[in-house]
């Protein structure tokens, strides 16, 4: 299954976990099962409209992804803020 | 002993201290990340506080103790699956019912809880009003920035929406109807405004009515208070109609307002130059008063800055606590800036120099 690595407050969210094997077809499959595996990770990667929020980059296997890029069995997925602030 | 909750763009800062002495940081929460809006709901004892992480979007979190944990309230969010997302909570404030509290936020969302902040449910009536297509959000998002219960009936509650005008329910919130008559938005054409002498005007034809701040005088209901884009108000007849009372101030234009609670008859504005200029007037921080309802207004500044001080305060940065002669007031700027009154505004004193930009003040 697809690999999820996750950074900062997310890791608690899911239960202290750093990484979680989840399987889904798509990026947006993806972050709908770490929410269903976790609940407490609702509306903080995903918006209501099931996009992902305008500050988080998704990088799968080191390039950006989109709620529509597909996922394979081997990839590695990587959640991150970006780099913004002020 | 009083509390202050100081919201910033960089955390949310606890303060203790009495008026006219200093005050000591007790906490920090959310560091680095903005709090919108925050109070300490005097039923329960419970903080609850409205954040807007730049990454995770806008979240209410609540505990009692602000250094300690805070968990995070479920349902502040707008139905999945649809249109649009929640940008930001503007404000929460105590509703007549026990446990009753309410959160507005952008984009003209009004959210209720009956547990005391633990869950959170999106008005209906509100969220789904037939003339919500036609509402213009202000320069701040279209957020439901002041919400005023009726004291001691919980089905009554007006909320004012920039830029969607006064609206009001008699029925907890299952319906709503505009209370905007007399206002005007000297920013648009008269043919705009001319369409409201209709004797019903179409929802299209409503102006952007951008309203920045609305309080009601809790000893005297009807008694309601307006900040405008552009002039300030009152209404006797619990917010259905509006009258222009920003005469004898050094600008009518400005964001927060408090009144005090023993006297209806009293408002407190901080007037900034202009719309395009947004400090205060002629280098001077003032607050000007009235005590005869807008008849006349008087300034109070003793003990701010009066030299070179061009502050800006937004709408939510300026609170009271208690009420009458000893009222304390405080309120604080976008450059990082918190003063202090404990006589209802006659002297002032510096609370915090330093502070990151202050979004909002609440003081228990």
């Amino acid at each position: 299954m697809p690999l999820l690595s996750l950074h900062g407050p997310l890791r608690q969210l899911a239960g202290g976990n750093a990484q979680l094997e989840l399987d889904a077809l798509t990026v947006g499959e993806l972050l709908r099962e770490l929410e269903r595996a976790h609940p407490q990770t609702g509306g903080w990667i995903l918006d209501e409209r099931g996009l992902i929020r305008r500050h988080i980059n998704v990088f799968v296997n080191g390039e950006r992804g989109s709620e529509q890029t597909p996922v394979e069995l081997t990839d590695r997925v990587e959640v991150l803020p970006a780099i913004t602030g002020g | 002993m009083t509390e202050l909750l100081v919201s910033t763009k960089k955390g949310l800062f606890v303060f203790e201290g009495e008026p006219g002495s200093s005050f000591e940081l007790v906490a920090r929460a959310f560091e680095g990340e903005p709090v919108e809006y925050a109070l300490r709901d005097r039923r329960s004892g419970r903080l609850l506080a409205a954040t807007t992480s730049p990454f995770y979007g806008p979240k209410i979190f609540s505990t009692d103790d602000p250094a300690g944990e805070w968990e995070q309230a479920g349902g502040v969010a707008l139905p999945e699956g649809g249109e649009q997302a929640l940008n930001r909570i503007w404000v929460i404030a105590p509703g007549e019912a026990d446990g009753a509290l309410y959160a507005g936020g952008d984009p003209g969302t009004l959210f209720q809880s009956t547990d005391g902040g633990a869950s959170w449910e999106l008005n209906a009536g509100l969220w789904e009003h037939p003339t919500r297509a036609h509402w213009q959000p202000g320069g701040g998002g279209l957020c439901v920035h002041s919400i005023v219960p009726w004291p001691g009936d919980a089905e009554r509650l007006s909320v004012a929406v920039s830029a969607a005008g006064v609206w009001h329910t008699d029925d907890g919130g299952s319906s709503w109807e505009r209370g905007n008559d007399g206002l005007t938005p000297r920013y648009l054409p008269d043919e705009v405004l001319e369409q409201l002498d209709l004797p019903e005007p179409p929802p299209e034809a409503y102006p952007a009515l951008c309203v920045h701040h609305m309080e009601r005088a809790p000893a005297q209901p009807e008694r309601m208070f307006i900040q405008f884009h552009g002039g300030v108000y009152r209404s006797d007849d619990a917010g259905q109609s509006w009258t222009e009372i920003g005469a004898g101030l050094p600008s009518d234009f400005g964001f927060p307002l408090m009144v005090d609670p023993a006297d209806p008859d009293s408002a407190y504005v901080i007037p900034l130059v202009a719309d395009m200029d947004r400090v205060t007037p002629d280098g001077r921080v003032r607050l000007y008063e009235t005590r005869d309802a807008g008849e006349s207004w008087s300034p109070r500044g003793d003990g701010l800055p009066q030299e070179q001080a061009y502050l800006t305060v937004l709408r939510q940065a300026f609170q009271r606590h208690g009420e009458g002669p000893t009222m304390e007031l405080y309120f604080g700027s976008t450059t990082g800036q918190l003063f202090g009154s404990g006589d209802a505004g006659a002297t002032w004193s510096d609370v915090a120099a330093t502070l990151p930009p202050v979004y909002s003040v609440s003081a228990s």
